[in-house]
């Protein structure tokens, strides 16, 4: 047994899992305040922890920012009544939320958020396989979903539950038929080799801007986020699959969402826009110092929190589509597309090998 | 005995296990639950095949069969609304049928374990090798050694779904 390996995985764990949570938590705040400021309200300004008006200039100014709703929202959130209504299937109804979350919290071990601090790599697990371990681990995220309607024994979570299950199988297929431009442009599956060649070729999302289209679009879709958030369609469905849960099992849904946005942004960054890699100021290889290895790990973040803005904001622009034309938009269009895509790619690196 | 054998036999144990509540589950009749036990057969099957270093058949195995496909089959008993199945009386010929082709896939495994043992050392002493590049080395073979099974298996698959379409679509212009 190695005793070192065991204990630099256990600490980068509690800090994945850590910060992926922190991240969780203020992007609920960050949705609120920007959702806010496109509708031109304030957003939440006042829950402080009572000494804080005592602290000068500073308090008032994280008060007004919102810096400890998320913290008020989640004790809320622990200390409310956990109900469980009288129909449902007990078994299911308590297993559902742990299927969401579990999957949602297991993606983001493959992912390489930094090049190495002293001699760690940072990345939980560099596996050969690592994007096809993130589709394997997001294509179980659903059973979470779809035991949520099943277990609820009413219909509008039912209907939500029946929606989503087609709606995840559907830009699933678009999402991986995507990817595939990707690997045959790199020839590795292994995450840490493709920012790897992104850092000598530069970023992929120039190579293949269609297939980092389709993936933003199918990532949309499988986070059910505002333009495809049919499973949770409020104005239709009341809460959707979820209707039936309160408390912390209701909370675990919505970390559920939260974090699949993180996983997908942190993908998108990794897969499209060069990871922890930045073109200029010597950025581009493998950290020698441990100050070079935290600006590392500050670009990964930079990054992954610009395309959770870009999340954010798409939902409070957008309306909603209808089921119909999300089916023809995912089948008619995208997988066509994908496909025309990775056509042209084979034709592109056939004509450019000579 | 080490980690690895501790992790096959809990793997094989949980496969067996489910595999069984599957189709003979004491507690519950539910197809729903049903389902969801073959995907926790699935999913040991694919631990299966990672302790074999196969870690592209095992993220396959978990993408295609629980991440596709047995979504699909919940996705069609949730949507049939099919209740709790009564206890069906065993017919004869059905238990007949039902031994002889247990009997020949037995006889099938048995003989195909007896030819690899003979492999299973240098296969060992390849693996921590092949274990590097097994997803290139499996695209190679299936291009170039068996590209002839690869196209009509692909055949089959289309002959079945323009099958189901047609089957699926009431009056054919």
């Amino acid at each position: 047994m190695n005793w070192n390996f065991i204990i630099f995985s256990l600490v980068k764990l509690a800090v994945i899992v850590g910060v992926v949570q922190g991240l969780v938590a203020y992007s609920v705040l960050a949705e609120r305040k920007i959702s806010a400021w496109i509708q031109d309200r304030v957003g939440p300004n006042r829950t402080a922890p009572p000494f804080m008006k005592y602290v000068p200039v500073i308090g008032p100014f994280l008060t007004r920012l919102g810096m400890f709703q998320p913290l008020a929202d989640g004790l809320k959130f622990l200390l409310k009544e956990d109900f469980t209504p009288a129909g449902v299937r007990k078994i299911y109804f308590w297993l559902a939320p742990a299927l969401a979350v579990i999957p949602a919290m297991l993606t983001v071990a493959v992912i390489p958020f930094g090049s190495n601090l002293g001699a760690q790599k940072m990345v939980m697990a560099d596996l050969n396989v690592g994007i096809l371990y993130t589709f394997g681990i997001v294509s179980l995220g659903v059973y979470g979903i779809v035991l949520a309607g099943y277990a609820a024994n009413s219909k509008y979570p039912f209907l939500g539950g029946i929606r989503s299950s087609a709606q995840m199988i559907s830009y699933e297929l678009s999402m991986g038929m995507s990817v595939i431009p990707v690997l045959m442009i790199v020839g590795n599956l292994n995450l840490s080799a493709i920012i790897g060649w992104q850092s000598t070729h530069g970023w992929l999302v120039f190579f293949s801007p269609l297939s980092f289209f389709i993936f933003l679009v199918a990532s949309f879709a499988e986070t059910n986020r505002l333009p495809f958030d049919l499973p949770e369609a409020e104005t239709e469905l009341v809460g959707g699959y979820h209707t039936e849960y309160s408390s912390m099992k209701f909370a675990l849904f919505f970390l559920a969402e939260y974090s699949n946005m993180v996983s997908s942004a942190a993908m998108m960054v990794t897969l499209f826009f060069g990871g922890w890699t930045l073109p200029f100021w010597g950025l581009d290889q493998p950290a020698t110092s441990l100050l070079l290895g935290v600006a590392h790990i500050l670009v990964f973040m930079v990054k992954m929190l610009a395309f959770m803005v870009l999340f954010i904001w798409v939902r409070w622009m957008f309306p909603r589509f209808r089921y119909d034309q999300l089916m023809d938009l995912g089948w008619r269009r995208f997988l066509p597309l994908a496909l025309f895509n990775i056509l042209v790619t084979a034709i592109w690196m056939w004509l450019t090998a000579k | 005995m080490g980690l690895p054998d501790i992790l096959f036999y809990i793997f094989a144990a949980l496969t067996l296990l489910c595999g069984l509540l599957v189709v003979a589950n004491p507690f519950s009749r539910s197809p729903v639950t049903s389902a969801m036990f073959l995907v926790l057969t699935i999913i040991s099957l694919a631990g299966l095949f990672v302790l074999l270093n196969a870690f592209f058949l095992a993220a396959v195995q978990v993408i295609v069969y629980a991440g596709a496909v047995m979504v699909l089959f919940v996705f069609v008993i949730m949507l049939l609304d099919l209740k709790e199945e009564e206890r069906r009386h065993i017919k004869a010929f059905g238990f007949v049928t039902g031994v002889v082709s247990v009997g020949i896939i037995l006889s099938v495994f048995l003989k195909s374990i007896g030819s690899t043992a003979k492999l299973a050392l240098p296969a060992a002493a390849n693996a921590s090798t092949a274990g590097e590049s097994d997803t290139h080395a499996l695209g190679m073979l299936l291009f170039t050694k068996y590209t002839l099974p690869f196209e009509v298996i692909s055949v089959l698959l289309l002959v079945a779904m323009i099958g189901v379409i047609t089957l699926s679509k009431k009056d054919l212009k």
